[in-house]
Parts: structure tokens; sequence; C-alpha cells
């Protein structure tokens, strides 16, 4: 035997070009619920991943068909569960485009106030999760949740819930703030900005975050374009869109809040821009408490009960915490809406997410998957 | 934004032969849409992202909608010999509407910050002419969300990357979005040995089962 063909033969079986399968989830701490990935493996390095999804699916959509149009309300608060005021939202302004209802100015500082509420409690927990991706276990989540805690003892007060609020309605609010609530928000919003320059203090500059996330993740500006991402993972790209500037729902023409942009689009740029787009949102916050005027809460038309719009069709959005959240309603005269579709972004924006993992490791994979923020509740629906 | 008339226009002269038709609305929203021809749909999606006036680079949300079809009673006056005399006699007459599947984009654009513009594109009917031209290679938004429209409508869109099942489980059978969908009696139902029992029963007593 020829030293050739010794050596053709050690070749051929190549051990170490052999993909490892993994299966990631359902059932993980970083996968945010039941979620899984289908990752293949060479060494470290992601090649292949497909997000398999499903495992929550209860077919929200058909039962709000068969639903009255006030009796889905409550199911929006199930979607994203961390932010139920802003699904109420999105639902109630579609509807109201639908039905042709306006909400008085005090109902449109409400939900001005209370979705820039829920976007703190978002982007601080959002920002705690990312931390433990990281292995940073516990103390980063547990001062997000912290605040987190204070922000829903403020709806409790004035929702009865902590998170499934079911507090906006078509045409306007359910029930008026309480005595002291503006006051309450008030501090809550003057000491907000101690508590983000203690969690910057603690990570932002931290040589062990900036290791795991600069680089990581890249995405580009065209292909987030392209791929219909939304939210902070669009504008970490550099894209500047945001609904609430773009459309200038309810009355966040009247506020004055800069739109936070990244450079490079990794996973650095996203945790930073839920950073600042927090101090964009007590920004918004203090103007709303300034100016809030005193008046009713509903409009007197909008019919709750047994509302039957006109056969029509409507599309209505709003930049929730985690991007785009719409809402498409067929009516066809009937007190329950013909098609009721949700655009839920956490489930868009996981399309772009093999192509941000490829070439990347499995570790920095779930760091990934971290920054994109999603909520189980809203990707099955 | 161009008014819808222009667009259409600007579409006929883009890509000759599609015909585009506009589907008022009658909503307070006041969002008609756009219905293309599902032969060029492909090519007036590739347009609409690449004209540089219009500029539609993001699709925002694709979904479907089930339309089974009514049919719609009528009555209609027809005269007849009745008797061996002329008269005016009520007939009722049904007429069907047509069925289709119906995949709606709506789409936005970036780089302008207008919108929507929403486009419709309808199946030949509901039962074996179910398939569309997939937008996906124009938008990738599109990805996740026509596979979601066959999960749960079937419309089976050609040209897409990777059209498999993507809320139901692959074995799963039905659509359940359709508006004849029927659940089953029971998720989970197997056949047990008391099945047996049961039905040996039902044998004993045909009368049925002695409560």
């Amino acid at each position: 035997m020829s030293a050739g063909a010794i050596s053709s033969e050690l070749a051929e079986p190549a051990a170490e070009h052999q993909l490892l399968e993994v299966s990631l989830g359902p059932q993980h701490p970083s996968t945010h619920g039941v979620f899984r990935m289908d990752v293949s493996l060479d060494g470290e390095v992601v090649v292949k991943l497909k997000p398999v999804f499903g495992y929550l699916h209860r077919n929200h959509e058909k039962i709000a068909e068969k639903c009255s149009y006030l009796g889905s309300i409550p199911y929006t608060d199930r979607l994203d569960y961390i932010c139920s005021l802003t699904n109420n939202w999105a639902y109630a302004m579609t509807v109201e485009k639908l039905a042709g209802l306006v909400a008085p100015e005090r109902a449109e500082y409400i939900r001005v106030m209370l979705s820039e509420l829920t976007r703190l409690i978002n982007h601080s927990a959002l920002a705690g999760f990312l931390l433990q991706d990281m292995g940073a276990l516990g103390t980063p989540l547990m001062y997000a949740f912290r605040e987190r805690e204070k922000i829903l003892d403020l709806f409790e007060s004035l929702t009865g819930a902590r998170m499934m609020c079911n507090y906006m309605r078509f045409g306007g609010c359910r029930c008026d703030l309480p005595p002291g609530w503006i006051e309450q928000t008030r501090s809550l919003v003057a000491n907000f900005p101690s508590f983000l320059d203690e969690f910057e203090a603690l990570l932002t500059g931290n040589e062990i975050l900036l290791a795991r996330t600069e680089g990581v993740g890249v995405l580009s500006k065209e292909l987030a374009v392209n791929a219909g991402v939304t939210g902070p993972m669009l504008r970490a790209t550099g894209v500047n869109y945001d609904i609430r500037k773009v459309d200038a729902y309810g009355v966040y023409g009247r506020f004055s809040f800069r739109v936070p942009l990244g450079e490079r689009g990794d996973v650095f740029d996203r945790y930073m821009i839920r950073i600042l787009e927090m101090r964009e949102s007590l920004k918004i916050l203090e103007q709303a408490l300034r100016d809030i005027p005193a008046g009713p809460i509903i409009d007197p038309k909008a019919k709750l009960r047994n509302l039957r719009p006109k056969p029509g069709e409507a599309y209505g959005r709003i930049e929730g915490p985690k991007g785009e959240l719409g809402f498409y309603l067929i009516s066809d005269g009937g007190p329950n809406p013909y098609r009721y579709r949700i655009r839920p972004p956490s489930l868009i924006n996981l399309t772009i997410l093999e192509d941000m993992c490829l070439g990347q490791t499995i570790a920095d994979a779930v760091v990934i998957l971290g920054s994109v923020d999603i909520v189980l509740g809203e990707v099955d629906r | 934004m161009e008014t819808l008339e222009q667009i259409k226009a600007r579409i006929e002269a883009a890509a000759p032969g599609a015909r585009v038709e506009i589907v008022p609305n009658g909503s307070p929203a006041n969002q008609p849409s756009l219905l293309l021809d599902a032969g060029h749909a492909r090519a007036v999606a590739q347009f609409l992202r690449d004209d540089p006036a219009l500029a539609f680079d993001y699709a925002s949300n694709a979904t479907g909608v089930d339309w089974p079809g009514k049919t719609i009673k009528e009555k209609i006056k027809v005269k007849k010999m009745v008797e061996g005399v002329e008269k005016e006699v009520e007939e009722v007459c049904e007429k069907k509407t047509p069925a289709y599947l119906e995949a709606v984009y709506h789409l936005y654009s970036m780089a302008r910050k207008h919108g929507p513009l929403i486009l419709r594109l309808r199946t030949a009917n509901r039962a074996d002419q179910v398939s569309l031209p997939s937008l996906t290679p124009v938008w990738r938004s599109c990805e996740f969300q026509e596979r979601e429209i066959f999960d749960l409508y079937g419309i089976h869109f050609e040209g897409h990357p990777d059209l498999r099942r993507i809320l139901m489980w692959p074995e799963f059978k039905d659509y359940p979005m359709r508006k004849d969908y029927v659940e089953p009696d029971d998720y989970e139902y197997e056949p047990t040995p008391h099945d047996a029992v049961l039905t040996r029963a039902r044998e004993h007593y045909p009368g049925g089962t002695p409560a």
C-alpha cells in the first residue's frame, strides 16, 4: 500500500465536518417561552437555524371571529402579555377606524401615558432578560423587575389588573384615572432616570457585555426593511421609522421626542436603543402628565355592546414596544368581525433570525434571540 | 402618495396586460384596495417596490380571507300562465356569489413614509385551484405570513422558498381559519378497549341503553 492511499483513506471520514443537529427548546430558559429552534452546528458555529412555532397556538383569530367586537378586548391582553395595554390600543384604534368613532382628548392622553409606561416595562424587562441570556443570572433582571412592579402597581390602581388590564375601549377608555394617580405617575417618572443611570452604570460599559454584544448578530438596513422588521430592531440598523412619528396617531403629534437610531445593527445597538427609548418615553410622559385635559373619557356615541359597523374593512397600526402592531378587521355588518387579523411584530421580526445567526456560535444565537424581543403569546397567537 | 387611480394607471403602463381593479371599502376608514390578477402579481409587486416615486419597500401585513360564496335568494316577478290566465307570479331565484380565497397585502413605504397601499389576490375557487404567486421573493417579510396563510387557509403560494405548515403540526389535514371548518369533537380521541364495551352495550339495547 502506498503512502498516498493511506492519506486519502484518512481524509475520507472527515469527522470534523459532521454537523450536529440540536433542537433548542421548546422547554429552554433562553427561548422566552415555548419556542423551538432546529439548529445545525458545525462545531460551535450555527450553519442552519429553523424556528419552529405553534406550541402556544390557540387560533386567537378564529376565537375573535366568533366573539363580539367588545368581547375580543380581553383576548388582546393575552397576545403580548407583557404589553397588554398597547395591544388594547391597537385593537381599539382599528375598531374606531372601522366604525368611525373618535376618542375624546383625555382618553387619548391616557392612552399615550399608558402605552409609554408599557414601553418602559417592556424595554426594562427585555434588558433584564437579555442580560440573563448572557449569563448575568438574576441581578439585572431583578433590578428591571423592581421598576416594573412600580408601574404594575399604577396599572392595578387604574384598571384593577396588573397584567391583563382590559382597559381600553373603542371610543375611549373604561374608567377615569383614580385620585392621586397623576401624582404617583409623576413621582415614578421623576425617579425612573435614577434607575436607568444605575442600570447603565452597572451594565452598559461592562466589558463582558460589550464582548458578548458588539458585532454580534449584525443586521443590514436593506434586509431589515425588506424583511419587515420593525420597532427597536429596525431602528438599531439606522432606519428612521417610528410609527409614532410617521402616522402621529392619537395625540403623538403634540409631543416633542426624538427617535434614537443605531449605527451597526448589532445586539449592542438593539440593547442601547431600548435604553435610549426609555429616556424618550419619560419625556413623553412628562409632557402628557403636564398637558392632560379634563373632560369625558369615552365617546358618548360609542356603542360598546352589540356594535355592528358598516360592511368594510380597516387596518390600524401602532408603534408597540416590540414593533408595528397592526390589526386588520373586515366587517360584514354583523355583530362580530368577519375577519380579524393581528400583525404580530414578534413573529415577523423572527423572519431574519436565521440570517443573523449564521456563522455565529450557538451561545451567540441565544443572545441574538434575546435581542429580538419575542413573546410567544403573540408569535403563536 | 399618488391616488389609487394614478397608481392603477401607472401599473397598467408598467406591466402591460395586468388587470387591476379598484375594490371600494364601505367603512369610514376609507382604505380602498387594488385587486390584481394572479398572473401579473409578481411583476406588479416588483414595480411597486422599485419605482422611485412609489417605493413600497415594506410589506407590513399579509393575510388570507375566506369567502365561501353565498346563495342569495331574490324574488323576481315572472309572468306565467296560471289556469289559462296570464298572471304575474313571484318566484324565488337563487344566485350564487363566487367562492374564493383571498390574500391581502398591506404595503408601506419606509423611504417615502407613505401608505398603506392594499393589494388583493384572489384564487379561482376554494377547492382545487388555490394557488397564487408568492410575493416573498419581492418582500421577505411575507415569508412567515404566507406560510401562515398556507397553513390556516390553504392557499398554495408558488415560488415560496419554504412552504410548510407553521402553526399547526405537519400531519394536520384541514385549514382551520376557513369558514366551513368543523372542529373535531375530541382533539385527543383514541380508540380504547372501553369503546368495544360501549359498542356491545349498544347492540344489547337496540332501543338505547337504560339510564
